[in-house]
């Protein structure tokens, strides 16, 4: 309509150049921390001893133990920021994350009973990230109705659904852990903590596919969650099924939290520290913060990890306790903001 | 100014039965709206102005009654198909997070790109014509958050123009705005009408504005048609009298001989 139009709005949207600068520069920032990961830690290691002598103490530790761990660290953070990204686009509200709405509880809770009852049913390895995801899918949806008031989603309703949830799943966890053999109370306390500590290849892949598919399937469906934004009835008017895109959220976010909490139990606030930082510094469209999330929270994660490994060193602190007093006062500080200004971020 | 004989029906609602679990609001009401021209739905609060519209704009399934659009039922038109003829503008545009006005036009093109794609040049271009229309390139980088009513109610106006509909639906378009914006937004909208053949279906609670605007004036109330038609035929001392159960003068503007309608004077409100 007129030739100067398009010039002064170029960088009020999104552009492919601005979603590959701001990526790769999350990327980076990743494979610094990375670095860092496996540089540091109890043990001082020499890189280049790990490297050329197979046989070494430097060896073992750096490929058996820092890596996966970092691995680990990567994916669990990456899923988690990720998932409280589509939440939080679900719901609405930036003060949804999967550990806060329960369903992080709920995945623990089935990892456990999967793992205290799979001696006695004999499942094989996949029985505890299933039983995670079941659980954590249950969890999801019985939080998600009891919000529903007349068929409107209530923000508020709904964490405190969730806050209930949370501490009902936390409560049966700690039921289970004084009725069980005292062989699996160390792991119980693993679980409702959130810990990396040493896990093995296979449970490394086992969470990156999951994750992965995962994030694809939310990646799909990024517009549709900007959409979303504008309200129920305002995106189905621009074409989305958004009962569909209800449910595909829900799988999808479940069967990353259930993958993640199998492996590292309840790391809680990265869901919501990470996306918040991200949504504040590069704006809400899905295409980006989605894909920055999985990034950043696998850079947060490695950060957390490490100094949960090094700041009391030789003792280790669960890395769940470092995101965890990080995010306590970031979630009051949102939530007091919230408070003034509500649904506005 | 009527151009319905020249054209083909938009959309056509017939007998329709609707409204909320356990509350019937409609109860036979019908419309239609050619190309090219404005319908405006009034009557009085609760009479089921908002749930007609939200019948054709596809939110509510009617219990009973049809539902076409350029003369194909409704349930053969599919979601994203039904998204790039019609668009929608409701009273309340709540957004959660902070976008951008561009952003938010932007997504008015949602219907006409596949997953993944992005914004091409062309879906950039019809977005900001959709601004300038409605005089919000300065704000094109602004947080909708920060606007006045009146300019977040042109973003969401720009967004459904983005979506380069046939046919408009706007929920009380002008409600809370001033004489300048009433005036500004119902002029675009004619302009679209005869630049395009747009169909528009308004609900408005200003008479006046019906009567200036609309070609067509569909007069509800408790859910069914009480009358159809120009708005001079339609907005008779008679009808609103009837219908809103309260005194009313209907006359001509005399500057301009446009029909104006106003409360009459109760005796002593004053003493």
């Amino acid at each position: 309509m007129n030739a100067s139009a398009g010039k002064p709005v170029e960088a009020a949207h999104l552009t492919r150049t601005r979603l590959f600068s701001v990526l790769g520069t999350l990327t980076i920032l990743l494979i610094v921390c990375a670095i860092a990961g496996l540089l540091f830690g109890t043990a001082h290691i020499s890189l280049v001893r790990a490297w050329s002598e197979t046989a070494s103490a430097d060896h073992a530790i750096l490929f058996g133990a820092r890596l996966p761990r970092v691995l680990m660290g990567v994916i669990v953070g990456a899923a988690l920021a990720a998932v409280g990204t589509a939440l939080q686009a679900l719901v609405r509200n930036p003060l949804a994350e999967g550990g806060i709405l329960g369903i992080s509880g709920g995945g623990a809770l089935g990892a456990i009973l999967a793992l205290v009852f799979a001696a006695k049913i004999g499942g094989g390895e996949a029985t505890v990230p299933a039983c995670a995801f079941v659980a954590a899918l249950t969890s999801t949806v019985a939080v998600y109705r009891l919000a529903m008031v007349d068929g409107q989603l209530e923000p508020f309703t709904l964490l405190l659904v969730g806050v209930i949830f949370n501490a009902f799943w936390g409560a049966a966890i700690m039921l289970v852990n004084s009725v069980v053999n005292f062989y699996y109370t160390h792991s119980i306390l693993f679980w409702l903590m959130g810990s990396l500590e040493a896990p093995t290849y296979g449970e490394v892949a086992m969470v990156a596919i999951l994750g992965l598919a995962g994030f694809l399937v939310l990646m799909y469906h990024a517009r549709d969650m900007n959409l979303l934004s504008l309200g129920d009835e305002s995106a189905a008017e621009l074409g989305v099924d958004v009962d569909r895109l209800r449910r595909i959220i829900f799988i999808a976010t479940s069967i990353m939290i259930g993958a993640a909490v199998s492996v590292s139990g309840i790391i809680s606030f990265v869901g919501l520290i990470v996306p918040h930082t991200l949504r504040l510094a590069f704006g809400p469209d899905h295409r980006l913060l989605l894909p920055a999330s999985l990034i950043g929270g696998g850079a947060f994660m490695v950060a957390a990890d490490l100094l949960a490994r090094v700041a009391i060193a030789p003792s280790e602190i669960p890395v769940g306790a470092i995101t965890a007093l990080c995010g306590g006062p970031f979630f009051i500080y949102m939530l007091r903001r919230e408070g003034r200004k509500p649904l506005s971020l | 100014m009527t151009t319905r004989s020249h054209h083909a029906v938009a959309m056509r609602a017939t007998a329709i039965h609707a409204g909320y679990p356990g509350v019937p609001v409609l109860h036979g009401a019908s419309i239609e709206v050619a190309a090219g021209e404005m319908v405006a739905i009034v009557g009085p609060n609760g009479a089921g102005k908002s749930t007609l519209l939200r019948v054709l704009g596809g939110s509510i399934e009617p219990d009973a009654g049809s539902v076409d659009l350029f003369g194909r039922p409704l349930s053969s038109v599919d979601r994203r198909e039904f998204a790039r003829t019609v668009a929608s503008v409701r009273q309340e545009n709540a957004v959660a997070f902070r976008f951008t006005v561009m952003e938010i036009v932007l997504m008015g093109r949602a219907p006409h790109l596949g997953a993944f794609r992005f914004e091409s040049p062309h879906d950039v271009e019809i977005a900001s014509a959709a601004l300038e229309r409605f005089d919000l390139r300065d704000l094109a980088g602004r947080h909708v958050q920060e606007l006045s009513g009146g300019e977040r109610k042109r973003v969401f106006l720009a967004r459904a123009l983005a979506q380069e509909p046939k046919i408009a639906l706007l929920d009380e378009p002008t409600a809370f705005l001033d004489l300048k914006h009433v005036a500004e937004i119902f002029a675009r909208f004619r302009e679209l009408c005869a630049e395009r053949g747009m169909a528009v279906v308004a609900t408005l609670h200003d008479l006046n504005a019906a009567a200036l605007y609309a070609d067509r004036v569909l007069l509800l109330a408790d859910g069914a048609a009480v009358a159809c038609g120009t708005p001079a035929e339609v907005l008779t001392a008679e009808n609103l009298r009837r219908v809103y159960e309260t005194d009313v003068y209907v006359g001509r503007n005399p500057s301009t001989g446009a029909l104006i309608v106003l409360p009459a004077a109760i005796p002593n409100v004053r003493d």
